[in-house]
């Protein structure tokens, strides 16, 4: 289970991103956070990933603080943690496949796991046909898709997607989605955070609304 | 596993390496200025030992004898000088030697020669050109071989020490030859330092276009070292290939200068070093290449790893 316990976020010019928020999210749910830009959102996902310290309050993970690992405890949160972003950052000189591949050697996976898996993950994503191309030879739907085979290759616990539609058109944004989805069926905690009202509207699953840095509604 | 982390950093390294062209290359580039740049300050610092090497030895002690000194005690003073370990090298030269040396050098002045010739024996005695290690040494010796005259131990056929002539000579150009050393050992230092300067300052830009690479690297979960180790093998390579044309490029650039330093230094053909000298100049310019390049990278990483 993940547990923001009144969790705020103030940066060093007293801008506030986040205030006293508290939200918890069980296993296998699927949690849309919704609010307008600079809402609070991605400093909430930032700090799962240990990417930034609030400035007050916790955030728990399986009972244990994510700001309290240190060094390789971090890394072995952030294997447990798939991360997809509105700009992909995929690793540019790295075909999909290696891109792919990259986040399970990271993990130590022997080589038979990656010659297994990768496929899986490209197929489960509709990217088999494109592995050894680079990033820039796709389409931005097909980039995030990269991007979400990567996030999902180690099988992990939790899966945060950062406005993973913000630069796609509705074809791409609905196919993105569906997989979303079907990563959420095949038990794995899916956080999306996204200023698109319209993506959540077709999922009917929990949304937590953010805004000025506060949660102002947690509809389940 | 430790062999295939090893073996996945390597490939990732060398694909970069590969992948990223243009910056490679202009890493390469500015290396190849700078292996250089240290090559030709070790070629120069051969020029400046082997011109004051070149200096040293035309300084020396000259001791004339008696013209009635036995040689035999000249040679038991010549053995006695050539036992002590702060000189390299006695030469004699007999009364006969001095008188032809003598003529030779005043073969011009009639009035001289006629004075010679009037006297009718050799007035001239023996003498042994003494050159020591280093120049600061012939004040010891000349004090040892006055000593011996003073005291007669010399059997009182030593005539005349020329040091205190030359003595203002001999101490202003072991002055000279020290400082020189001293500053070209400061002179290498600071420039092989600036130099180093500017590849770890390219290298640092180079990285600095993967910083978003490293961010998302660190957010998928590698490890200090799984991101570090390829961009220290490419640090690698860049130094290995930068190392490689340099000693190339010194074949040509040696081959074309070698007789100008020959003419103008003291003897140093600056080719024939770079051929005789080749293995320890490989070594050198290839070992730093490959240093400053993969310290370079180690210590440019760390900056963007804080995520």
């Amino acid at each position: 289970m993940i547990y923001f316990d009144e969790v705020s976020k103030v940066y060093s010019d007293n801008s506030v991103a986040l205030e006293s928020v508290t939200l918890s999210i069980e296993p296998n749910e699927f949690v849309s956070i919704i609010g307008s830009s600079g809402a609070g959102k991605t400093t909430l996902l930032k700090m799962l990933l240990a990417e930034e310290s609030p400035t007050t309050g916790s955030v728990l993970l399986e009972s244990r603080n994510v700001h309290e690992l240190r060094g390789e405890e971090i890394n072995l949160l952030r294997r447990k943690i798939g991360v997809i972003f509105q700009n992909f950052r995929l690793l540019p000189h790295k075909t999909v496949y290696e891109n792919v591949s990259f986040a399970m050697e990271v993990a130590g996976k022997s080589d038979e796991d990656i010659y297994s898996d990768v496929p899986y993950a490209l197929d489960l994503v509709g990217l088999d046909k494109k592995k050894w191309n680079f990033p820039n030879e796709l389409s931005g739907g097909e980039q995030q898709r990269a991007a979400i085979a990567r996030a999902i290759v180690n099988q992990p616990e939790i899966l945060v997607a950062d406005e993973p539609t913000g630069n796609l058109d509705p074809a791409n944004t609905y196919d993105i989605v569906q997989i979303l989805k079907k990563i959420n069926d095949l038990d794995t905690t899916v956080i999306l955070a996204t200023h698109n009202t319209g993506v959540i509207d077709s999922l009917r699953k929990r949304v937590v609304t953010i805004e000025g840095g506060r949660v102002i509604k947690d509809e389940k | 596993m430790l062999m295939v982390t090893l073996r996945r950093i390597l490939r990732s390294g060398f694909l970069n390496f590969w992948r990223n062209a243009f910056i490679s290359s202009t890493s390469i580039l500015v290396m190849v200025v700078t292996l250089c740049f240290i090559g030709s300050l070790m070629f120069l610092s051969a020029i400046l030992a082997t011109s004051l090497d070149g200096i040293r030895g035309q300084v020396d002690l000259w001791v004339t004898f008696v013209s009635d000194a036995p040689e035999e005690e000249i040679m038991s003073i010549k053995d006695r000088l050539e036992s002590m370990p702060e000189i390299s090298q006695v030469t004699y030269t007999s009364r006969e030697g001095v008188l032809k040396e003598f003529v030779e050098r005043h073969r011009d002045d009639q009035i001289i020669l006629q004075t010679l010739d009037e006297l009718g024996d050799n007035p001239l005695g023996a003498s042994l050109t003494i050159q020591a290690h280093d120049p600061a040494h012939y004040e010891d010796i000349a004090e040892l071989l006055e000593e011996d005259m003073l005291l007669g131990t010399g059997s009182g056929i030593i005539d005349r020490v020329n040091f205190r002539d030359n003595q203002l000579a001999i101490e202003r150009l072991t002055k000279l030859i020290n400082s020189l050393e001293r500053f070209g050992l400061i002179i290498t230092v600071a420039l092989a330092f600036v130099s180093v300067l500017i590849t770890f300052n390219t290298i640092r830009l180079t990285i600095y276009t993967s910083r978003e690479e490293i961010a998302v690297m660190r957010l998928v979960g590698a490890s200090t070292e799984y991101i570090r180790g390829p961009f220290v093998v490419s640090g690698i390579i860049y130094g290995a290939i930068s190392g490689i044309i340099a000693l190339a490029l010194f074949y040509p650039i040696t081959f074309w200068i070698g007789d100008l330093t020959e003419n103008f230094f003291i003897g140093l053909n600056v080719f024939d070093y770079y051929l005789e000298n080749f293995l320890q100049i490989m070594l050198l310019i290839i070992i730093s290449g490959i240093f400053i390049g993969g310290i370079s990278s180690y210590l440019a990483v760390k900056r963007y790893l804080r995520v």
